[in-house]
């Protein structure tokens, strides 16, 4: 395949970046997208030029560190991350828009990468549970109804990528404040924090500059996940109880 | 020894409901609710001009001696005006400062981009707008009879009606800002739901059905005054 990049670059974060155009050639369908940079990248160090700066860590899509909104979409037209997004979804001649995520609470760095420390902040204000350190309980000691495991575990799936806040109009980072919150609020390891843990999460979501919610919905679109909508208006319900409770 | 181990108390509820985007989209919805369920009331009360001038005139008579004899003439109508009036403020407060902090939050917009979300959320701040201009419009008309064309007559809100839907531009802005009634209702009823944590997946299609059964029914009962003045069923 041979493909047109359209790549934002951007020397640092004070810096002004533009798209620069790039040719590629010889790109198999079989690669995955970012193996597809791999191959710009070796070109352009052997032209001597500065490679294409874009997060990666696991390539199994599990980690969260690819980001990447390719053609308008965050991880590109497949429901998948970046690192499992393969070739084989473009058409030989396609021109590719490759821009890093947008908003004010991840500056972008450098080329594709943006600061996304914001999310370990707000998984540093609340979403974590408090236990005895020490050996590993016996499992079967605090019992969990299968309903609510299925909840906490379809909101655990959460890899904290950001896409959610990359796709939405308002850079919001709702869905994922919410999966977080969702997944420790509706277990009774949670239940000692339930609602310092929202009002906290919620919080420090507001403080870093992320925007409201206005149900636009690209944010579940985008989720490599698949965490669903109704996340928000369930953080929406924990938010809502926790300032009737917390105010003693 | 209560002095020592009690923790930071957090601030008080209206403070954390207003310093927090949750909070305030919580007081748009409940705003917006308030202001949905005096439309039904508004547009139901409407139909009654099908009925001539002597049910229309009557029932607007009849507003003024609710709550009678524990309220006097009025007192009911200026409490629920307050009431709406609270309630636009606060929603159109709250709705300016989220807006301010959505377009902050996103400063530099992509390069590619992609036809997003539906007609009616990519619209709600518009409408609003519009919305917001057309009630102050509305009020000088028929209520005050500031910018009323024709001769108003107090407490005879047929001829009143008739007045303003026999101009062109009464009608232009009237039909206008019922459809954008009708949108707004659309998302921010469905949205109200899911602020206030009544939204899940299983009952996201009900609620959705209930937002374009609400929106439908209020565009079409409102415009069928408009509509019934130009075709003559109401003159």
């Amino acid at each position: 395949m041979k493909l047109t990049l359209r790549v934002w670059r951007q020397k640092n974060a004070d810096a002004e970046g533009a798209m620069s155009t790039y040719e590629v050639d010889n790109i198999s369908c079989d690669m995955s997208f970012l193996e597809m940079l791999d191959t710009l990248n070796e070109e352009l160090i052997v032209k001597g030029e500065e490679p294409v700066a874009f997060d990666h860590d696991c390539r199994e899509g599990i980690c969260g560190a690819c980001s990447l909104v390719i053609n308008g979409d965050a991880h590109g037209p497949e429901r998948t991350t970046t690192c499992q997004l393969h070739m084989r979804s473009f058409k030989d001649g396609d021109t590719i828009d490759i821009e890093p995520w947008r908003a004010a609470a991840f500056p972008v760095i450098k080329d594709l990468v943006v600061d996304r420390s914001a999310f370990d902040r707000i998984i540093q204000s609340g979403g974590y549970i408090s236990a005895p350190t020490g050996s590993a309980p016996e499992a079967h000691a605090t019992a969990v109804p299968k309903p609510d495991a299925d909840f906490a575990f379809e909101h655990a799936e959460c890899i904290g990528c950001g896409a959610c806040v990359a796709a939405c109009p308002n850079g919001s980072a709702m869905l994922f404040t919410s999966a977080k919150v969702n997944h420790l609020n509706v277990l009774p390891q949670g239940a000692p924090e339930r609602e310092t843990r929202v009002l906290d999460m919620v919080a420090q979501m507001d403080t870093e500059g992320f925007g409201g919610c206005t149900l636009t919905g690209e944010c579940a679109t985008a989720c490599p996940k698949g965490i669903p909508l109704p996340s928000i208006a369930a953080m929406n319900k924990e938010w809502l109880r926790a300032t009737r409770k917390v105010n003693r | 020894m209560a002095l020592a181990t009690r923790t930071d108390r957090r601030p008080s509820l209206p403070r954390t409901v207003w310093d927090s985007t949750v909070g305030k989209k919580t007081v748009m919805a409940v705003s917006g609710l308030i202001m949905l369920l005096y439309l039904v009331a508004h547009m139901i009360g409407n139909l009654k001009i099908f009925f001539g001038p002597g049910d229309f005139n009557h029932y607007a008579h009849w507003l003024r001696t609710l709550g009678e004899p524990v309220m006097r003439w009025e007192w009911t109508l200026w409490v629920v005006r307050v009431g709406l009036v609270a309630a636009v403020v606060a929603h159109a407060v709250s709705a300016y400062q989220l807006s301010r902090r959505d377009i902050k939050a996103r400063p530099s917009k992509y390069v590619h981009k992609k036809p997003r979300a539906s007609y009616a959320t990519r619209t709600m701040r518009w409408g609003g707008i519009i919305l917001g201009l057309f009630i102050v419009w509305h009020i000088l008309d028929l209520t005050t009879g500031t910018v009323h064309p024709g001769e108003y007559e107090h407490l005879h809100p047929y001829q009143n009606v008739i007045d303003t839907f026999s101009t062109w531009y009464g009608n232009v802005i009237y039909i206008t800002a019922v459809v954008a009634l009708g949108f707004h209702v659309r998302h921010g009823f469905w949205s109200a739901a899911q602020t206030l944590g009544v939204g899940n997946a299983s009952r996201d299609r009900f609620l959705k059905t209930c937002a374009n059964g609400l929106a439908l029914l209020l565009t079409a009962g409102f415009v069928s005054v408009p509509v019934g003045v130009m075709t003559g069923v109401v003159s």
